[in-house]
């Protein structure tokens, strides 16, 4: 009972806060809207037992996503409203519909054909994130560490891309001030 | 009662939402927006299905798209500040830089 009202809330507000996301003129509505829209999802995967994926949730999207295009968007002039050149909206709402479809389609496929096993079958008297534990250490290793090296080079680009003088190109430009650099 | 489907439907109608703006939005910040909800509406498929088949990859996968969508933020960010010193403008339709 709780867990259907809690449901149909949580599904509610999500839908109604991307909607704004995804609509609205102003892009500081849209990004707020679309933090809360996060809090919401980490509700769902409370709601599937999946503790840790819904802290992972609040703290990588809501905490470090959000707060970096917060601090992308001083760059960007935000208060201006969004101007946009927008051509036949229905076929728009028809090609997204039609690819959800799709989407559907496909997940369901299997689950209507019955071949759907448990590789990992979760361990029996174990909370969720020591099961994640167990299995992300054992059998998702590999993929972990490579994500692992994913993110630094992210972060290295982003860096590198965000630092300064980077507006100038490095190699084609010849500016008085490197060229001084280059003698000193 | 909240079965599978109910989280799958849930799912496609968020991804939905996505899509729309993926095709809609001609603002380039607003269209990484619109790929973070994409990304998360898959996650609320996986999440169900790891829960109503008893199995962990689902959530497995969810995290790695959580880390995907992190460095994707991070190097898309830091491409959206250098076209935006250099233009000006994160319109999509100013961006192209040969007029065939």
């Amino acid at each position: 009972m709780f867990e259907a009202m809690a449901f149909y809330f949580f599904s509610a507000v999500t839908i109604v806060m991307f909607w704004i996301t995804v609509t609205s003129k102003n892009a500081l509505y849209s990004m707020s809207a679309l933090a809360a829209g996060m809090i919401m999802i980490s509700g769902f995967f409370f709601l599937l037992d999946a503790d840790f994926l819904g802290v992972v949730q609040i703290i990588v999207y809501t905490g470090a996503v959000m707060a970096l295009y917060a601090f992308g968007m001083m760059f960007f002039d935000t208060t201006r409203e969004v101007k946009e050149n927008i051509r036949a909206p229905k076929l728009v709402f028809l090609l997204s519909g039609m690819t959800a479809l799709l989407l559907v389609i496909a997940f369901v496929a299997p689950i209507v054909g019955d071949h759907i096993e448990a590789l990992y079958p979760m361990v029996e008297g174990v909370e969720n994130p020591q099961a994640v534990g167990i299995v992300l250490f054992t059998k998702y290793l590999v993929p972990f560490e490579v994500a692992a090296v994913m993110l630094l080079v992210a972060m290295i680009a982003g860096i590198i891309l965000a630092g300064k003088k980077m507006d100038e190109s490095l190699t084609l430009k010849i500016d008085d001030e490197f060229q001084e650099k280059g003698v000193q | 009662m909240i079965t599978l489907s109910h989280y799958l439907i849930l799912s496609a109608i968020l991804f939905g939402i996505g899509l729309v703006g993926v095709y809609r939005r001609k603002n380039l910040l607003l269209l990484l927006f619109s790929t973070e909800i994409l990304l998360n509406a898959v996650n609320i498929g996986f999440a169900a299905i790891s829960k109503f088949y008893g199995d962990l990859t689902g959530q497995m996968f969810a995290f790695f798209i959580v880390a995907v969508a992190a460095s994707e933020v991070a190097v898309g960010l830091g491409l959206m500040i250098v076209w935006y010193k250099r233009r000006g403008t994160l319109d999509i339709d100013t961006m192209q830089s040969m007029h065939g």
